[in-house]
Order: C-alpha cells, then sequence, then structure tokens
C-alpha cells in the first residue's frame, strides 16, 4: 500500500505509556490538519486500543506493545495497535458494547468507542499469540503545504 | 489526575484535574470514594471541567461513582466536561445513568 509518511513505536505494557502512545499518534496526526475534535477521537481510539493490550493481552507481565501509524493515500490516516499476548476467543463477542471481563473497573466501551470514533476498525486475533487491532480514519483534507 | 473537594450542605462536589485514562482511574476512584465516605453526601457533583482527556476507564469510574451514592440513595452528576469529555460520555451513553449539565455558557459544542 502506497504512503506518505509512516512511524512505529513499540514499547511496554506500562500503563504510564498510555499517554505516551496516544499523545505520539496526536502529533503524528497533526500534519494531516485534523480539527480538535478529530484529533480528540484518534487520541481516545488511540488510548482504549492501548489499554486493551495493557489489561486484557497482557494481564500478569509486562509485553511488547507496537504502533504503527501511517498517512496513506486519499488523506487516510491508519493506525496499528499490535499485542504478542493471548489473544482474544471470541472477537465478536469482545466487541459487543459493555462486554467486558476487566470486571467493574471496566466499562466494556473500549471498542464501541474505537469504533464510533474512527471509520474502519478491524481486530484480528489468535489466542496464545496476540492482536492486532487495524483503524481508519480519513481526514478531510484542508488547506496546507506538505 | 487531581482532586479537589469541597462540601457543605451534604453536596460534595468534586474537581478532577488532568487525565482520566486507566492509569489515572483507580487512584481517581479510591481518592472520590474516601471524599464521599468522609461527608456521606446527599448530592454529588463531579466537576470535569479541568479533565483534559478521558476514554472508558474514566466511564467505568463514574459508574462505579454512581453506584456508590446509589447505596445512600444518594444524586451525582457530571459537570462542565470539555469537549472530548462530553463526546466520550455521550458515545457510551452514559447520559441514561448520570446526567451532565453544563453551568451557563459552558455548553459543549
Amino acid at each position: 500500500m502506497k504512503y506518505e509518511n509512516y512511524i512505529k513505536l513499540e514499547f511496554p505494557s506500562k500503563s504510564c505509556n498510555e499517554a505516551l502512545a496516544r499523545s505520539v499518534a496526536g502529533v503524528f496526526a497533526s500534519q494531516m490538519d485534523p480539527t480538535m475534535e478529530e484529533l480528540g477521537d484518534i487520541k481516545t481510539a488511540v488510548s482504549e486500543a492501548v489499554t486493551n493490550c495493557i489489561v486484557h493481552a497482557y494481564p500478569d507481565c509486562i509485553g511488547k506493545i507496537l504502533m504503527r501509524c501511517r498517512i496513506l493515500e486519499e488523506n487516510r490516516l491508519e493506525i496499528v495497535i499490535r499485542d504478542w499476548g493471548c489473544g482474544i476467543e471470541d472477537v465478536a463477542k469482545a466487541r459487543k458494547p459493555l462486554y467486558t471481563t476487566g470486571g467493574e473497573e471496566r466499562s466494556g466501551m473500549g471498542f464501541t468507542i474505537m469504533e464510533s470514533f474512527m471509520d474502519k476498525l478491524t481486530v484480528r486475533s489468535t489466542p496464545g499469540e496476540g492482536t492486532s487491532v487495524v483503524m481508519l480514519r480519513t481526514l478531510p483534507r484542508r488547506v496546507r503545504d506538505r | 489526575m487531581q482532586l479537589e473537594s469541597a462540601c457543605s450542605d451534604g453536596c460534595l462536589c468534586i474537581r478532577y484535574t488532568g487525565d482520566l485514562d486507566h492509569h489515572a482511574a483507580r487512584a481517581a476512584f479510591r481518592e472520590t470514594e474516601a471524599f464521599i465516605d468522609r461527608f456521606l453526601p446527599r448530592q454529588c457533583i463531579l466537576d470535569f471541567s479541568g479533565v483534559s482527556f478521558m476514554d472508558s476507564s474514566g466511564i467505568a469510574v463514574v459508574l462505579r461513582v454512581k453506584k456508590r451514592m446509589d447505596e445512600t440513595d444518594g444524586d451525582v452528576f457530571l459537570l462542565n466536561p470539555a469537549p472530548q469529555c462530553a463526546r466520550v460520555l455521550r458515545t457510551s451513553g452514559i447520559e441514561r445513568f448520570v446526567a451532565i449539565k453544563f453551568t451557563e455558557g459552558k455548553a459543549a459544542r
């Protein structure tokens, strides 16, 4: 796939890195001149995906998380969040609103927010091997000089 | 995340400042619960005007506060969330359980 720019960020599944990941994604997306609302949506979706890795993929250990952001043709921002954790047995079930295995500290709204705030969400998971979440958001072309 | 509380006439107002994500959520709930246990308010106002970012972890915090206030038949509402917060709150459908109020001139876009 043709891309105009990309970054890759690898970090351990520590909760202090949630803010780091969403900030980096936000700064990368800034070159597409997003509105404040679009920027907020992107950062929120990244925060949800990274939190899922920390809470669910690596519940009892610190593991590796990889985030890749790319600007694709036609002003599309693609963000991939990948982990090598425990995986999801039933992705369709996990994506349902209010479904959570995380107890009362989790709202079960993570995937719903990712779906609502991005144009497209693809979740691929293999139990025991890990999960990758691919999010796409088209940002309308505004006046810019790149 | 920082919390400040003020209580008068059975009304507890807690002001949150900073990011309310998974990293901050557990401590934010614990502190909130400690305020509620100390003041035993009839009404609890969660002032979110200083919350710079929130995600679904914040939703879980608000729902836990609602549950805690329900135990003593107390009332709880959210005050003045900034646009990013308001968008997350509305997407989650939390308004069915906890009202979101805005003081004049602070309505979310």
